[in-house]
């Protein structure tokens, strides 16, 4: 039996390794069971996460080999002899540690760019100022509440743009957005843009990115926010700056008709 | 000591012909005995186990037939639906199903059951240091029991703001339907789960530091003890941070104080009142708590996986200091990386880089330890029984649950797959494939010691090839829909068109974690016939060195009928030193080679 165990051990890297190849390349019946389209000019989670994928995967290929060698050679019913009487090896623990060491600092210090990329590094206007967000994101039980500043770029005045679940943000552009929440934690998650954050009540913060294909895409709540929590769905549009523009101007125009229903309705 | 009677039992002062009602219950029910607590431990967390796994089915059900009517217990559990599953009642199954596996089966089956059992049998000690406390350890989690159990009574059925029971959503009663008395009773039963482990975790470290018998040295205690003692270290400095946050929060919800509420809520159309709190002071608090709690969750196992390999692979273990060195590594370090769980939460993100870089060093203790474990098998002469199998597997599946937390430590790649499937799949890997394979194992192994009969062998093979199976086909898969981006916790994730496609993958997951559970049934009769009719087993049947194998089976009251004197450590199969492969701890040093190690009464 100690054949049969070893060889299921075996399968398991085998198996491992061929379902994500499977994904990765999209092979019937796992077509689109990988990451969503990319639709952002920053690549750097994608490449992180292959180069952490390689690593790991060879040190997964590498632990389950030598596990099913050992299993496979060392069966009690099959291998006659003494066994190997040790309590170990000193330099075999220092070359364990320090080779893991290695590359685990290579990696912490590899990824820090893209993060702060993504959490620090702001994106400026010309003048050195941080440049301000396009909308404001609320969350709330169980919607997104979408809020343009106008052309004053100053939230909360008569010129505001209100929209639930429709975000609309122009393509090839750095777009900073605030997001905020008016009552539980919730979570902005655009899967296509490899963004997410949580939204929390009492804090104003904000998250950048820069679109590079025109579409419409899923915005997730990704964090539970109650009962309602999965229908909490809303949608980004990206587009080009005219007809973001003409967007804007129209959905505008359309408010005015309804005499900031939305407005007073806060 | 007590002398010894032909069968190998202890007799003792007590054992009297009348053995009245006052007695059985001081013997089976309120017991001071640490093997009866043990026990009792063994059996409710085991119940827990199967009703926290039927929980689980009815998530997977959900995620692979959304909005179906659930063929037989759909009409007897929610009638008014009409069988099937509501939002809400999904919100709680995966609320409760977390909470009780994590606070109901894990931790009080790795302390309370096999802590209680083991502990004073592998330091020959005759009991805990502390009987009446370990009793009552017991006993408080039954007020857990019942305010968990009842919780899926009252209106909302069971709490349903996650097992993180984040607020606002879980400290305001308005917030969701499951977030009313549910919750309150949530809380209280979670103040219980962690008195009773500080009961034991004080238990474990006084017996440990004070009562090892004549000649165990702290170098010479199994594995499954170190990792016991750690986890008593890390219960005793965390918990009481996750009760003072319990606190907080029912006040918050009780009395409207304000911790964790931020000014001006907003919450179904009413202004709340509270205010000037903070939620993310919440997720500090907790995580400083249940990120030690995930090592709690799996140091012991990795030490009764130790015992275990090394004893089926009739070798020493390999590196044995490294192996202590690296289980107080992990401790130590998993003190200051409970941030890893916010780095999108809003936390300052220079923090996360800090966290980030801690997180990435607990990888290197892991490292060590699954190499010193392929160095113990190499060069052994493996067998392959029940208990090593699951041994094995816990190896090979920590391997994987290891592995994919670097993806979630490295920030910048956590910001996609955060509170996906990833997630999921991860803590599964760790969960279930590592601990609760562990804890089969365990059973398989001590089963002898604790009830004097060996379990079916073959029985206990299909119940371990049929459960490693299913539980990689059940979360393997995860990882896929991980990357995906597919989100936790949705009642409906096909409400979204980017996971729309996914449905058949779940449809294959649900299969599985179906089967998964069923086939436990190998498990449950296994257990329960060899309790009863199982071939007697002598002391020592895998020919183990443990003092505990020295001990009659089932030991007796005050545990061992002579006075143990530990000679060596717990790992010496194998030894050119005598003719047997093992040389038990108690055994005198043999005459051909025993000048090295002499026969004293060292540091007691
Ligand atoms: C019978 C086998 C099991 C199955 C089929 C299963 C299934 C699941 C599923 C599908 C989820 C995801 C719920 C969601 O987030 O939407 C989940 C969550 C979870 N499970 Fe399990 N599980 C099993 C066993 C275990 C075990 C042994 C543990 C041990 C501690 C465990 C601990 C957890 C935890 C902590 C969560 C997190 C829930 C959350 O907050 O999202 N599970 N389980
Ligand atoms: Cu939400
Ligand atoms: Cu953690």
């Amino acid at each position: 039996m100690g054949r049969f165990w070893s060889l299921l051990f075996l399968s398991v890297p085998i198996l491992g390794v061929l379902t994500f190849l499977w994904a990765a390349l999209g092979w019937y019946p796992l077509e689109g069971h990988w990451f969503p389209e990319l639709v952002v000019a920053d690549s750097s989670i994608d490449h992180l996460f292959y180069v952490i994928l390689w690593m790991t995967g060879l040190v997964f290929i590498g632990t389950g080999l030598a596990m099913f060698w050992f299993l496979w050679k060392y069966d009690d019913t099959k291998h006659d002899g003494p066994v190997w009487y040790s309590h170990g090896s000193h330099l075999l623990e220092i070359i364990w540690s320090v080779v893991p060491a290695v590359v685990i600092l290579f990696l912490a210090i590899y990824q820090m760019d893209a993060w702060a990329g993504a959490r620090m590094r702001r994106p400026m206007l010309e003048n050195g100022q941080p440049k301000p967000p396009i909308a404001r994101v609320t969350g709330r039980q169980f919607e997104w509440k979408i809020q343009y500043p106008g052309n004053d770029k100053q939230f909360d005045t008569p010129d505001d743009l209100y929209t639930t679940n429709d975000l609309h943000v122009p393509r090839d552009e750095e777009v900073v957005l605030e997001i905020t929440s008016e009552d539980v934690l919730h979570s902005f998650f655009l899967p296509n843009f490899r963004e997410k954050q949580d939204v929390v009540p009492g804090m104003k913060q904000f998250i950048w990115f820069k679109p590079v294909k025109d579409g419409k895409y899923d915005i997730v709540c990704a964090e539970l926010c109650g009962w309602g929590h999965y229908k909490m769905k809303g949608q980004i549009t990206v587009e080009s700056a005219s007809d973001y523009r003409a967007w804007l101007e129209k959905a505008y125009n359309e408010q005015e008709l309804s005499e900031y229903s939305l407005a007073e309705a806060e | 000591m007590s002398s010894i009677t032909a069968d190998g039992q202890a007799t003792h002062a007590h054992t009297s012909n009348e053995f009245g009602v006052g007695e059985f219950i001081t013997t089976y029910v309120f017991s001071r005995d640490h093997k009866v607590i043990g026990l009792q431990f063994l059996f409710s967390t085991l119940l827990w186990f199967l009703i926290g796994g039927l929980l689980a089915i009815g998530i997977r059900w959900q995620l692979a037939w959304p909005w179906s009517d659930m063929p037989v217990i759909g009409p007897m559990l929610f009638s008014a639906e009409g069988g099937q599953i509501s939002p809400e009642f999904y919100t709680m199954l995966f609320t409760m199903h977390a909470t009780v596996m994590t606070f109901l089966v894990i931790i009080p089956i790795l302390a309370g059951a096999f802590g209680n059992y083991l502990i004073p049998l592998m330091i020959g000690a005759d009991d805990m240091a502390f009987p009446t406390l370990n009793m009552l350890s017991y006993w408080v989690m039954w007020p857990a029991f019942l305010f968990f159990g009842g919780s899926f009574f009252v209106a909302g059925n069971g709490a349903s703001s996650g097992w993180t029971s984040y607020p606002p959503l879980a400290s305001m009663t308005e917030a969701a339907p499951g977030s009313g008395l549910a919750q309150t009773m949530w809380l209280i039963a979670l103040t219980c789960v962690g008195i009773s482990s500080m009961m034991g975790s004080v238990n474990y470290m006084t017996t440990i530091i004070q009562m090892r018998a004549p000649g165990m040295t702290m170098m010479r205690l199994p594995m499954t003890i170190w990792g016991m003692f750690i986890t008593a270290l890390l219960q005793a400095f965390a918990l009481p941070v996750l009760t003072a946050a319990g606190f907080m929060q029912l006040a918050d919800r009780l009395f409207g104080t304000g911790f964790f509420v931020p000014e001006g809520l907003i919450v179904n159309n009413s202004e709340m009142a509270a205010g000037g709190g903070q939620p993310l002071l919440w997720q500090h608090l907790f995580w400083f708590y249940s990120h030690p709690a995930v090592y709690i969750m799996i140091l012991p196992a990795m030490g009764m996986v130790s015992d275990i390999l090394a004893c089926f692979a009739r070798k020493p273990l390999f590196g044995y200091k490294p192996m202590v060195y690296a289980i107080c590594g992990i401790a130590g370090l998993g003190f200051i990386v409970w941030g890893h769980h916010m780095f999108v939460s809003g936390m300052n993100p220079g923090l996360g880089m800090t966290f980030m870089v801690a997180t990435m060093m607990i990888a290197l203790p892991s490292a060590v330890k699954t190499f010193n474990w392929l160095g113990t098998i190499y060069g052994g002469k493996i067998q392959f029984t029940t208990p090593m199998l699951f041994a094995l597997s816990f190896v090979l599946m920590f391997v994987i649950g290891g592995l994919s937390g670097i993806f979630m430590a490295a920030t910048p790649v956590d910001i996609f797959i955060h509170d996906t499937y990833f997630i999921v799949a991860h803590f599964h890997y760790v969960l279930f494939g590592g601990t609760a394979m562990a804890v089969f194992g365990a059973i398989y192994f001590w089963f002898p010691k604790m009830f004097g009969r060996m379990m079916n062998e073959p029985l206990g093979k299909i119940h371990f090839l049929l459960t490693f199976l299913f539980m990689n086909g059940t979360f393997f898969t995860m990882h896929i829909l991980g990357a995906v981006g597919f989100p936790r916790r949705l009642a409906d994730p096909y409400h979204y068109e980017t996971f729309r496609h996914l449905l058949p993958m779940n449809q294959f997951m649900t299969i599985c974690a179906i089967l998964m559970v069923a086939c436990q049934i190998f498990f449950i009769v296994n257990f329960f016939y060899s309790i009863f009719f199982g071939p007697k087993a002598g002391r020592n049947p895998w020919h183990a060195n443990g003092l505990e194998w020295q001990a009659p089976s089932p030991p007796g009251h005050g545990n061992f009928d002579f006075q143990p004197i530990v000679y060596r450590g717990p790992y010496e199969y194998g030894s050119p030193e005598v003719d047997e492969d093992y040389y038990p701890q108690t055994q005198p040093p043999n005459q051909r080679g025993d000048t090295d190690e002499p026969a004293t009464m060292v540091n007691h």
